[in-house]
């Protein structure tokens, strides 16, 4: 058994620890919003919030997580109480088809988390480990300087 | 005229409330629901039922066999239905890719859904609202051109207090007429919602993971499935130890049909693992050509047949004659799709019966296929369409289905099969590659006075049915052999007024990898070969190559389209290449292409500008400037979200995409070994959209790709006078060209 706090939420689970965080978010827990890309942490397509930090969680042993906070694309607002970065994708229109999404809001969560207003160079080398094959990169950068604007608002 | 004698169906009440229930009840329910109640829904193209059902709470389903493929469809063909029935763009409920719902409107590919699914969709609104209006005329006793439609309801305009809704006309019945042709369609002049940038329906809930995509979905009692491919495309399985795996806590079944092998597991990690530990053992097989000599094997490869797609004027006798010729020879790698989601397919095979939730592009042709493949009837099958990542043509989707499909009838419960990263890059279908010769020749004035060019690309086999799927062939099971890689033919024949001019497709009997469609099939590749060799002979003249262009080209709007990319981009007026130190480190250059999509509609233009970096080899495309006249505009902000999408795709295509193999297999099985652009490479954007309301709409899904190549090509020539024949142009390439000018 093993006990994960994902979103705000602990929870016991009975999985192998050698499980990648990834599949228990989204098969055991029922979670969408990671998804999976290739398994080998090269498209982002995975990427969550461990104590703060993106990563990988198609390659991270679930046991890894236990005694941090997880946070998923969920855990950030939802359709009616969207995030900032949410709203801000949402008024850029910044989604094709979407599966790359997850990973490119929260790698900006944390770049926005660590410094509230990067330049357009520095969001571009942040994310350039996030791979979109449909061609949204123009509105994904437009949608975080704009989520960047809108936080320190205070939106 | 309405029929008012059968009482409306089940599933006209209960569709909406499912559409609406979906996220509350779950896929699976839903899905069973929409099977209960599909019995009788009309789905042939030429009824007004088989797209549109007027709900009693005011709402209106609209039923397409064309899906959304992350490109905005869902969006602008809810636009497109609620303009032309005056209802409400919320009130509208789309229905897409159910095979027991929707009719077949062909695949979603080829940049047709509005132009051909949306026009279909608005004639049977335009006969619905006619017929509505009708029987407003007699319930209101009023004559029809008294009346009018606002928000779904018809009222008489002398007195808006007489009116009745489109529920209320239509209560408890179906339409029962044949769409009609001569239904007059609105005026472009009175539109509210079409042409207007309306936000997206899906981003909301793509953007918080409240959607839920295929590889989301779950249904009660699904198992994992996983496939085991063999380790040489033709390796026959000689043998499998499945004591390898027995001590896999949760595997269910190890599951082999001929030379397909696979596994199933309660869970998805216990399928990996055992996917991945499974000991099989198969035949060694090198059929694959080497990898260097590719273009020798196309050139080599017998020919079914020669198409010939121009033939004006005698374009031999008139290149003999010719005052000066230019000859090249031009390669266009084989590429993946590389859909950021590898495939995925729940199947549920039970009483004879089977249900599969898919992000096939062609719902209809994957039912005909799998019934082909299990020897049942498609009437057993029901498809449903659920967004996968996106797709760029037919990739690995059918085939996990098929996968699916099998593994469920094997362990008699739903399975879902996700393919792993190196099943997608390994094993789904390719675009072939291209080779194509030209010779071209200019007068003294230095005019185009001939045009001869060849391709060499695979034959096409019926292009009404699917690729051969990977468990049928595998497994030794029924399918039918074809080979199709869709309509390459497209865009051989150049667009401009060359007085004598031949184009002649070599369709070869094979290619080396099983063929598909990847986006622009054929017309990215024609399009770069003709606009780069046009570029050589506007070098040759010594002329401009917008003004070389422009007196070729004798099409109007063409002609408008080229002129409004050069104007934006600001060109630069004089001949390639540009006169500049070439001491200096970086150069840089413009280039210019035109291309009116397979030469019968959408019209673009593009200017690229590049930096080259001589001594790496590095390109870096900075802007690229495009201008797009695809007649009708629905959604400005969907066309310009594809002109940017097509934009980036194929500046990494151009650069950096090209299919690796050794002689038993793919060798580039990852994004490391098979990298797509990122986002410090990606350039700026800058798009002038021409908007025709009163022309028909046509595609833009596609066409800005085709004048990426070809922008860039001419762009480094004119940075560095070196021209580049070969995609991708990899620092190697560039680097080679630059020492074999040298």
């Amino acid at each position: 058994m093993i006990t994960l706090v994902v979103n705000d939420k602990s929870q016991t689970l009975d999985v192998d620890p050698d499980t990648p965080l990834l599949y228990v978010l989204r098969d055991t827990l029922a979670l969408h919003g990671p998804k999976f890309g290739c398994g080998l942490a090269q498209c982002g397509a995975c990427t969550v919030l461990l104590d703060g930090n993106a990563i990988r969680s198609c390659t991270t042993p679930v046991s890894r997580a236990v005694g941090k906070k997880v946070t998923t694309l969920e855990g950030l607002g939802s359709s009616h109480k969207p995030h900032p970065l949410q709203k801000a994708f949402i008024e850029e229109q910044a989604v094709q088809c979407g599966y790359c999404i997850n990973g490119m809001i929260m790698t900006a969560k944390a770049l926005l988390d660590r410094k509230p207003n990067p330049s357009e160079r520095e969001i571009k080398q942040t994310l350039a480990g996030n791979l979109c094959r449909c061609g949204t990169h123009p509105r994904i950068v437009r949608a975080v300087r704009r989520a960047a604007a809108l936080m320190a608002k205070g939106a | 005229m309405l029929t008012h004698q059968s009482t409306r169906r089940d599933f006209i009440k209960t569709s909406g409330a499912l559409i609406v229930g979906f996220s509350l009840a779950g896929p699976m329910s839903a899905a069973r629901g929409q099977t209960a109640g599909a019995g009788g829904k009309p789905v042939a193209l030429d009824e007004v039922d088989s797209f549109l059902a007027i709900v009693p709470d005011g709402t209106v389903n609209v039923y397409t066999g064309k899906v959304d493929l992350g490109t905005g469809t869902r969006t602008a063909l809810r636009q497109i239905a609620a303009e032309e029935l005056d209802v409400p763009f919320e009130r509208i409920n789309l229905v897409e890719g159910d095979t027991a719902l929707t009719p077949d409107q062909g695949p979603t590919w080829g940049s047709l859904t509005i132009q051909v699914g949306g026009v279909q969709i608005r004639q049977a609104a335009a006969t619905a609202r006619k017929a509505l209006v009708e029987l407003a005329s007699k319930r209101l006793g009023a004559p029809a051109s008294d009346l009018e439609v606002k928000y779904g309801v018809v009222r008489a305009k002398a007195d808006p207090t007489r009116s009745a809704s489109y529920s209320e006309l239509i209560g408890d019945q179906e339409f029962h007429l044949k769409v009609d042709k001569s239904a007059r369609v609105k005026d472009p002049a009175s539109y509210t919602i079409v042409g207007k940038p309306v936000p997206r329906v899906d981003i909301p809930a793509k953007v918080t993971g409240e959607w839920t995509y295929m590889q989301d979905v779950r249904v009660p009692g699904m198992l994992h499935g996983r496939v085991v491919r063999p380790p040489a495309l033709g390796a026959q399985l000689s043998s499998v130890d499945e004591s390898s795996v027995s001590g896999i806590k949760g595997l269910v079944k190890v599951v082999r049909i001929g030379n397909f092998l696979a596994v199933v597991a309660e869970t998805e990690w216990a399928a990996i693992k055992a996917a991945e530990g499974l000991k099989a053992t198969w035949s060694p097989w090198e059929g694959l050509p080497d990898m260097d000599q590719l273009y020798q094997v196309v050139r080599q490869t017998p020919v079914a047949k020669d198409e010939v797609t121009v033939n004006v004027g005698d374009a031999k006798s008139a290149l003999a004659s010719a005052a000066k010729t230019v000859s090249a020879t031009y390669e266009f790698a084989i590429h993946t799709h590389g859909s950021i989601g590898p495939s995925c397919a729940i199947a549920d095979v039970r009483d004879g019966k089977l249900t599969v939730w898919s992000a096939s592009q062609a719902p209809h042709w994957l039912r005909r296929d799998l019934a082909t493949m299990l020897g049942i009837s498609p009437s057993a099958i029901h498809v449903i369409y659920r967004d996968g990542a996106g797709c760029y043509g037919r990739n690995g989707h059918e085939d996990a289905a098929a996968d699916a499909a099998l593994l469920s009838r094997e362990v008699g419960r739903p399975v879902r099969v996700q393919w792993m990263r190196h099943d997608e890059h390994g094993w789904d279908p390719k675009g072939p590659p291209t080779l194509a010769e030209l010779r071209g020749g200019l007068d003294a004035s230095g005019n185009v006075i001939a045009w001869q060019s060849e391709f060499w690309i695979p034959k096409v086999g019926a292009i009404t049915e699917g690729v051969p799927m990977l468990a049928a062939t595998l497994g030794g099971l029924p399918y039918k052999d074809n080979i199709n890689p869709g309509n390459i033919f497209q865009n051989s024949a150049p667009p401009y007024a060359f007085p004598n001019a031949h184009a002649v497709c070599h369709r070869l009997e094979t290619t080396p990898f099983r063929p598909s469609w990847i986006r622009t099939p054929g017309r990215l590749q024609n399009t770069y070969v003709n606009e780069a060799f046009l570029d050589e002979l506007a070098a040759a003249a010594g002329a401009d190559p917008v003004e070389f262009r422009l007196r070729h080209l004798k099409d109007l709007r063409g002609i408008e389209v080229l002129q409004a990319a050069v104007r934006r981009a600001k060109w630069d007026t004089r001949p390639s290449p540009k006169k500049s130190a070439a001491s200096s480190p970086v150069a840089t250059g413009r280039g210019v292409t035109y291309c009116k999509y397979e030469n019968v509609r959408t019209y673009v233009a593009a200017v690229a500008e590049v930096e080259v970096e001589r001594r790496s080899g590095v390109i870096r495309v900075k802007r690229v400037v495009v201008a797009h006249d695809c007649g009708q505009i629905i959604n400005p902000d969907g066309v310009r979200a594809q002109i940017e999408g097509n934009v980036v795709q194929t500046v990494s295509r151009t650069l950096k995409e090209e299919l690796k193999w050794n002689r038993s297999r793919v060798t580039s099985v990852d994004w490391v070994t098979y990298p797509i652009l990122t986002f410090p490479e990606v350039p700026e954007i800058d798009i002038e959209l021409i908007n025709r309301p009163n022309d028909p709409p046509w595609g833009a899904g596609e066409p800005t790709a085709a004048i990426v190549p070809s922008a860039i090509s001419n762009a480094v020539f004119d940075a560095i006078g070196v021209r580049l024949r070969t995609v991708p142009y990899t620092p190697e390439r560039v680097k080679a060209a630059i020492r074999a000018q040298a």
